[in-house]
C-alpha cells in the first residue's frame, strides 16, 4: 500500500509534467500540423534559462521563473519565424527533418553555454515529506501537480475567452475557414510555439526541482512525449492530459513492480505506443481521419 | 559535348547510363577508388571505410524513405540488429566473415519486415512514430542484453574477420584489406539498387510513394510491396551493420541510439531523397563534416586555446544547422547542386 501511494504520486506528478510537454506539443500539431522533435530541447532550454536567472544572475526565484518563461516565449518564436515557416507546404518528412536538425543545434546551444557536467538546481519546491494514507510522499511532487493544474486551468480559459485562443481554436478546426475570416495564421502559429515554449519550459523547470539538477538527461523526457501523444489522440488536449497521466503512471508502476534491472519503465511506454498503432492509431480522443491503406 | 538523346536501338536507351559523359564521370571514379587506397594513410583509409560503410546504410534508407516514402526513425535498431547478429555469430560460433555478414543481413530484413507490419495502418507521421518505438524497443532490449549474451559491449575476435580464409589481418593493415570489402560491398550496392528501380518491384516502390490509392488502384499489392521496401531496407542497414562490427571488432549499444538513425536521416535529406548517388554524397558530407571541424579546431587551437573544449558541440551545432539550412535553401540535397553545376556547363553559355 506505502509503496503503491508513492509509485501512483511520483507518476502523477510525472504525468503531469509530460501532458504539460504533450500539451505544447498537440498545441503545434493541431495548429500547423507539425510533428516537433525538439520539444525535449524546449524543456532543456527552460530549465536552463531558470538556472542562469535564478542561480547565475541572483535574481529573486519567482522574477527568474517568469522572466525564463518569457525567454523561452521568445525562443518558441523565434523558431518558428526563423526555421518553420519557409517550409510550409514542405513534406512531412521535411519538416520532420527540420526540428531534429532544430533539436541537435539547440542541444549544441545549450552544451556550448552551459556545458554537459549536471548541475545543481535552485531550489524552490519545498523538499520535506509529508505523509498520505502512510506513505512518505515529497511536496515537491504534489506542488508539480498542482502548478501543472493552475497551468492546465489557466490555459483553457485563454482558449475559451482570449481573442488569440478563440483564433487558434479556429485554425485548428479548419485553416482555411480562419484564414478567409480575417485571423492572421502566421500569428496563430507564432503563438503555438510561444506557448509550447512555455509549457514545455514550466515542465523543465518541475523536472529540474525533482530531479534536483539540470544536466541534458531532461531533454530525454521529451522523446516520451510521442507515447503520451499517440496514446491520448494527435489533435486532442484533453488526450494529451490523459494521455498523460496514464503514462507516468504505468511508467512509475513499471518501473517499482518489476524487476528493477529489466529497466521496464523506459521501454513500457513505447511498447503501448506500438500497440496503441497497432490497435487505435488515432488514440483515445484523436479525430479518426487516417487515411487508411 | 552531348547535345541530345540519339539512341538507335532499345538496348542503348535501356542502358543505366547511356551518354559517355556519365561513362566517362563513372570510369573516372572507379579509377580514383582504385587508386586511392595505394595513397592514402591509415586515417583517411579509415574515413574511407566509414563512409563507405555509411553509405550502404544510407542507400537502404533512402530505398524506404526516398523511393518508397514511409519515414522510418529505426534506421539506428537495424543496424543494430544486422551489427550484432553478424558480432554474436562470429564471437560465440566463430563464423568467418563472408558468412555472417550475409546471414546477418537477410536476419536484419526479416526483423524489418516485421517491424514494417504497422505500416499495413499506418502512414506518414504515425509511421515515423511507429519506427521511433522500434528503435527504443531495439536499444532496450540491447542495454539489457543479459537475454543475449552481450555486456556493456561484445568484441569480435579478429580471426574471424576473413574472407573465405584470407585474414583482414595477414596485409598488416587492416583499413587497407577491409577497405576492399567495404567498398566492393557499396559497388555491388550501388549497382543493386540502381537497378532496383528500373524493375517492376522498384516502379512499384516508387508508384506507392507517389499516391498509394492510385499505386493500388492499378495493381500494386500496397502491403506486399511496402514490406519488401522495409524488407530490402533494413538488408542494407544489416550489411552495414555487419561489416561495422567486423570492422570496428568492438560494438556496443552506443553506437546505435536513435542518434545514429538521425544521422542516416540527415545523410539521405542532405544528400538527395530518391536518389543513388545522393545517399553517397550525404553519408560522406556527414562523415567529413565533424572530422572536418575537429582538424579546423586543431588548426585554430594555437589563436584560440579554448577551442578544443567547445568542439563537440561544434560538431552537433553543425549538423543540426547543416540539416536546416538544406531543408531551407536546398530541399533536393547535395545531388540537386551537383546536377545544377551539370546544368550550368552543359547549357553554357545559353543558359536559358
Amino acid at each position: 500500500m506505502e509503496k503503491l501511494v508513492q509509485l501512483t504520486m511520483s507518476g502523477v506528478a510525472n504525468g503531469a509534467i509530460f501532458a504539460l510537454v504533450a500539451l505544447g506539443f498537440v498545441l503545434i500539431y493541431k495548429s500547423s500540423d507539425v510533428i516537433n522533435f525538439a520539444q525535449g530541447e524546449l524543456l532543456l532550454i527552460g530549465a536552463y534559462l531558470t538556472y542562469m536567472t535564478v542561480e547565475q544572475i541572483g535574481l529573486w526565484w519567482p522574477a527568474g521563473v517568469v522572466v525564463a518563461v518569457l525567454l523561452a516565449a521568445v525562443v518558441g518564436v523565434l523558431i518558428e519565424t526563423l526555421v518553420l515557416r519557409p517550409l510550409i507546404g514542405e513534406p512531412a518528412i521535411s519538416v520532420i527533418m527540420v526540428t531534429i536538425g532544430l533539436s541537435s543545434l539547440l542541444r549544441a546551444i545549450v552544451g556550448a553555454i552551459w556545458g554537459v557536467t549536471p548541475r545543481p538546481a535552485p531550489q524552490f519546491l519545498p523538499r520535506d515529506t509529508m505523509t498520505i494514507f502512510g506513505a512518505s510522499v515529497g511536496v515537491d511532487k504534489i506542488w508539480a501537480i498542482f502548478l501543472a493544474l493552475v497551468l492546465f486551468a489557466l490555459l483553457t480559459l485563454f482558449f475559451r475567452f482570449s481573442r488569440e485562443g478563440i483564433a487558434m481554436r479556429a485554425v485548428a478546426d479548419d485553416q482555411q475557414a480562419a484564414l478567409s475570416m480575417g485571423i492572421s495564421v502566421k500569428r496563430v502559429w507564432a503563438v503555438a510555439w510561444a506557448i509550447a515554449a512555455v509549457t514545455a519550459a514550466v515542465g523543465g523547470i518541475l523536472l529540474m526541482s525533482i530531479f534536483g539538477g539540470v544536466s541534458g538527461s531532461i531533454a530525454r523526457v521529451g522523446l516520451l512525449v510521442f507515447p503520451v501523444v499517440i496514446l491520448g489522440g494527435l489533435d486532442s488536449i484533453p488526450g494529451a492530459i490523459i494521455g498523460g497521466l496514464i503514462i507516468g503512471l504505468l511508467q512509475s508502476y513499471a518501473g517499482g513492480y518489476l524487476p528493477p534491472d529489466l529497466g521496464m519503465g523506459e521501454v513500457v511506454p513505447f511498447i503501448i505506443l506500438l500497440l496503441i498503432l497497432l490497435v487505435r492509431p488515432y488514440g483515445l480522443f484523436g479525430q479518426r481521419f487516417i487515411e487508411r491503406v | 559535348m552531348q547535345s541530345g538523346t540519339f539512341h538507335t536501338t532499345y538496348a542503348a536507351d535501356m542502358a543505366l547510363r547511356p551518354y559517355w559523359p556519365q561513362r566517362l564521370r563513372i570510369a573516372l571514379v572507379l579509377v580514383a577508388v582504385l587508386v586511392f587506397p595505394w595513397f592514402a594513410d591509415r586515417y583517411w583509409l579509415s574515413l574511407a571505410n566509414t563512409i563507405a560503410i555509411a553509405a550502404i546504410g544510407a542507400i537502404g534508407l533512402n530505398i524506404l524513405v526516398g523511393y518508397t516514402g514511409q519515414i522510418s526513425i529505426g534506421q539506428g535498431g537495424f543496424l543494430a540488429v544486422g551489427a550484432f547478429s553478424a558480432g554474436l555469430m562470429a564471437a560465440r560460433l566463430d563464423m568467418p566473415m563472408w558468412i555472417t555478414v550475409p546471414i546477418a543481413s537477410l536476419f536484419t530484413a526479416v526483423v524489418g519486415a516485421f517491424f514494417g507490419l504497422p505500416s499495413l495502418r499506418l502512414k506518414g507521421l504515425y509511421l515515423a512514430i511507429a519506427t521511433l518505438a522500434a528503435q527504443e524497443i531495439i536499444t532496450w532490449v540491447l542495454t539489457h542484453g543479459k537475454l543475449l549474451g552481450i555486456g556493456e559491449s561484445l568484441s569480435i575476435p579478429r580471426e574471424t574477420s576473413n574472407i573465405f580464409g584470407i585474414s583482414m589481418t595477414a596485409i598488416g593493415n587492416p583499413d587497407f584489406a577491409f577497405y576492399w570489402v567495404t567498398v566492393g560491398s557499396l559497388i555491388l550496392t550501388v549497382l543493386f539498387v540502381s537497378n532496383l528501380f528500373r524493375s517492376r518491384v522498384g516502379r512499384a516502390f516508387v508508384a506507392i510513394r507517389d499516391q498509394d490509392i492510385a499505386a493500388q488502384v492499378i495493381g500494386v499489392d500496397l502491403f506486399r510491396y511496402k514490406l519488401l521496401a522495409f524488407a530490402t531496407s533494413s538488408f542494407f542497414a544489416g550489411l552495414a551493420g555487419a561489416l561495422t562490427a567486423h570492422y570496428r571488432g568492438i560494438i556496443s549499444w552506443e553506437r546505435f541510439t536513435i542518434d545514429t538513425s538521425i544521422l542516416y536521416l540527415a545523410m539521405i535529406i542532405i544528400g538527395g531523397l530518391g536518389s543513388v548517388s545522393g545517399s553517397i554524397y550525404g553519408a560522406a558530407f556527414i562523415t567529413l563534416l565533424p572530422a572536418l571541424l575537429s582538424n579546423l579546431a586543431r588548426l585554430l587551437s594555437g589563436a584560440v586555446p579554448q577551442i578544443n573544449s567547445y568542439l563537440p558541440y561544434m560538431q552537433q551545432g553543425a549538423f543540426g544547422l547543416a540539416i536546416i539550412l538544406f531543408l531551407i535553401f536546398e530541399p533536393e540535397g547535395i545531388v540537386k547542386m551537383w546536377r545544377n553545376v551539370k546544368d550550368y556547363f552543359r547549357l553554357w553559355p545559353f543558359s536559358y
